[in-house]
């Protein structure tokens, strides 16, 4: 869904923003990248991909040398001590939709980017031309920063040029010097439906709408487990779910929690090894497997309509001013 | 010995000074003799509690008619005091509450700090009785250098983390100290007060005179939930029920105090079921410290923290390389991931699989940290979800003074 490194330099050309461009093989660190491109004229960039608390975005690019501290870049945007840290891989593929180790200003070229800051080293000016990936880390640009500029306002971007190095105090009487460049909006990253992260089988029933889709394989109903890998799952910003106010969406997650879970338990494998007695199997496997969760959904379904119902109980008493017949002194 | 002499003994033990400084175990430190592992029975000794055997163990599975909780079957709750007594009177149709709490010093709740609170949670269940939960933000504010809007914050938070356990609304009272404390309670703590000199918490707790009074009054106000006239609008006309306290063996000196003036002032006194500390991930040298994000896995930690947590600071028993490891085997007795697997692993077949082949060298500790990863990532990732649709109006509703009608059903 997002642009292409080829659709990105057909728009630099159509921009007639002057570049050069420089192949080699896929570079993962500044260090690498000027193994290769290292004698051609221009300040080589490293960009931070960033997050903060609030699931807000932020690319920080800067002259590789330029030093930045993260925690005082935190004060500066107004987020206390330690409110940014790198933002997490995943985040990377859905929000900037470059690979790992790719991150650009130029990102910001997909519409998934428009709530992501961007902030520029002042550095970058001083340099006749500057060295960036374009969009992806086999190949490093090197362009003049007024034409970096020109691309941003093509997209609607204005240029935050900051001296990254400064440590100004922030405080009562020093508001953050930076605070303007915060997005408004924060990103949540989409959650991986419940139904197939809580799950130990790849759900074949349901098109996960994740790239990063689990692929935990099924474990074997045998007594003696073995271990399987397990890929690291997106890690969700974890929102209450509605579903426990709701009874048809609650009954709606249980009921595809069961199926998938069945659905995957019926494989050309497990016909032809359990036969007649797939059903008693997948039945006990269902139980087994989904007891205790259903359990905790319910539970959580349970105390939220008790609090609903307490809070309207509670509501009564104040405005009918009936006394205090339950406290306890 | 006899039960009645070991704890009368137990409790005159802490009268006299301490002259041999072994292992440490009170509700403030605990620390093994030289830095080595707690010795248990030794502590079971000196306390003048009794071993959970087994029998007990089938006894509540008979009379619950479920599978006994896996804290149960490993032994993690491995002491008690008139546990037998408890199931003695649920025989016979005669109920009890359940009593226990936390106290809300930090924000960050490892999982030492759940275990309790699953064990009570699977006890709530099976019993079908009622449940207050103490949260002693006053003793926070006493011994730690927090405000006491803190303290009451956190107790708030921390209660979020409780409810996450899957407490049954509907019989369980969650309250702060600085919100209940007061009338029937009050009057409570103020006759326990009565009954217990200042030379025996000096000898229980290790006060000394300079010391401000707040810590020496704080103990009755630990004691207290253990009488149910302390709750009026939750058991009132009930002072024959029975108490019984989950909790992990370094609370024993407060509630020995609380059995020592029970009989005193009328009431049963309160049965306990306790717990083994649950291990730092660097070895079985004390309990968890949320001072070190690295000696224990978080409810907050990721996938990817629990991950690397573990396979980098779990302790291992294995050998150092892998030809000694097949040749010899690895070292249950010191092995972190196993011990955690004891504790999480629901499948006593798998796990005695596990340690019979890792004890025998056939598996690689890679393999169990890998098993054990998955296991606490699910417990974390389910409590992540319970915790998440905890809302601050569930909190007011469980921390309610209201009635619990059907408490018992």
């Amino acid at each position: 869904m997002g642009f292409s490194k080829e659709q990105f330099l057909a728009r630099l050309q159509e921009l007639q923003i002057e570049f050069s461009q420089y192949e080699h093989p896929v570079v993962m660190t500044v260090e690498d990248q000027a193994k290769h491109v290292g004698n051609s004229e221009g300040g080589l960039s490293k960009n931070l991909f960033l997050k903060d608390k609030k699931n807000r975005f932020y690319i920080v690019s800067a002259l590789a040398d330029t030093k930045v501290d993260l925690k005082v870049l935190s004060q500066r945007l107004g987020l206390g001590k330690g409110g940014l840290r790198m933002a997490p891989e995943e985040a990377l593929g859905e929000v900037l939709q470059v690979p790992l180790g790719s991150v650009t200003p130029f990102a910001l070229v997909n519409d998934s980017a428009r709530n992501v800051s961007l902030l520029l080293d002042q550095g970058l000016k001083g340099q006749e031309r500057c060295l960036f990936h374009p969009l992806s880390n086999d190949m490093t640009i090197s362009l003049n920063v007024c034409e970096l500029d020109k691309f941003l306002r093509s997209i609607g971007r204005d240029s935050s040029y900051v001296d990254l190095e400064a440590n100004p105090p922030v405080g009562k009487d020093n508001p953050p010097d930076l605070a303007a460049l915060v997005p408004s909006d924060s990103i949540v990253l989409p959650d991986l439906p419940e139904k197939a992260a809580s799950l130990q089988a790849p759900p074949k029933a349901h098109v996960v709408s994740n790239k990063k889709s689990t692929e935990i394989t099924a474990k074997a109903t045998e007594p003696s487990r073995k271990v399987k890998n397990v890929k690291d799952k997106p890690v969700n910003s974890v929102q209450p779910s509605s579903s426990f106010k709701d009874v048809g969406q609650f009954v709606e997650e249980i009921l595809d929690k069961t199926s998938a879970l069945l659905l995957s338990e019926i494989t050309e494998e497990t016909i032809n090894q359990h036969g007649q007695q797939l059903g008693v199997v997948v039945s006990n496997c269902i139980r087994e497997r989904l007891a205790s969760e259903l359990k905790t959904d319910t539970t959580l379904y349970m105390q939220t309509a008790y609090t609903e119902g307490f809070h309207v109980a509670r509501k009564m008493f104040q405005s009918t001013d009936t006394g205090n017949q339950f406290r306890c002194l | 010995m006899d039960r009645k002499a070991a704890e009368i003994g137990a409790l005159a033990n802490e009268n006299e000074t301490q002259q041999e400084q072994e292992q440490v175990v009170n509700p403030w430190e605990v620390s093994a003799k030289d830095g080595g592992k707690i010795d248990y029975d030794k502590l079971i000794d000196k306390f003048g509690c009794q071993r959970l055997d087994p029998s007990l163990v089938d006894r509540v599975e008979r009379l619950t008619s479920r599978r006994a909780h896996v804290f149960l079957r490993r032994g993690v709750f491995f002491a008690h005091r008139d546990f037998n007594d408890i199931l003695d009177a649920f025989e016979r149709g005669e109920k009890f509450y359940l009593y226990t709490g936390r106290g809300p010093s930090s924000e960050a709740l490892h999982l030492g700090h759940l275990i309790p609170f699953m064990f009570t949670q699977y006890l709530q269940e099976v019993f079908k009785v009622p449940l207050v939960i103490q949260l002693t933000d006053d003793e926070k504010f006493l011994w730690k250098n927090l405000t006491v809007e803190e303290c009451r914050r956190l107790a708030r938070e921390n209660a979020k983390d409780i409810i996450a356990c899957g407490f049954d609304i509907r019989r369980t009272f969650i309250f702060s100290d600085f919100d209940y404390v007061g009338g029937a309670f009050y009057r409570n703590m103020v006759e326990i007060s009565k009954r217990v000199t200042c030379n025996q918490v000096v000898g229980i707790f290790g006060f000394i005179g300079e010391d401000h009074i707040g810590k020496y009054s704080f103990p009755p106000v630990q004691a207290a939930p253990s009488f149910p006239s302390s709750f009026p609008h939750l058991f009132s006309g009930k002072d024959n029920l029975r108490c019984l306290i989950p909790c992990a063996i370094d609370q024993d000196p407060y509630f020995r105090m609380t059995r020592d003036v029970a009989p005193r002032i009328g009431y049963h006194k309160p049965a306990l079921i306790e717990s083994l500390f649950f291990p730092a991930l660097q070895g079985e040298t004390g309990k968890m410290s949320a001072s070190d994000p690295n000696s224990a896995i978080y409810v907050t930690d990721s996938e990817k923290d629990i991950k690397n947590k573990i396979n980098k600071y779990a302790f291992s028993g294995g050998q150092d390389s892998i030809e000694k490891h097949r040749q010899l085997g690895a070292n249950l007795e010191v092995d972190i991931p196993i011990k955690y697997l004891s504790f999480f692993l629901e499948d006593d077949t798998e796990l005695e699989h596990t340690k019979k082949e890792y004890g025998a060298g056939r598996m690689l500790t890679g393999e169990v940290k890998q098993r054990l990863i998955e296991v606490l990532t699910k417990l974390v990732e389910r409590h992540r979800r319970a915790r998440a649709a905890v809302t601050d109006e569930m909190v007011d509703a469980f921390m309610a003074v209201r009635p619990l009608p059907n408490m018992f059903n």
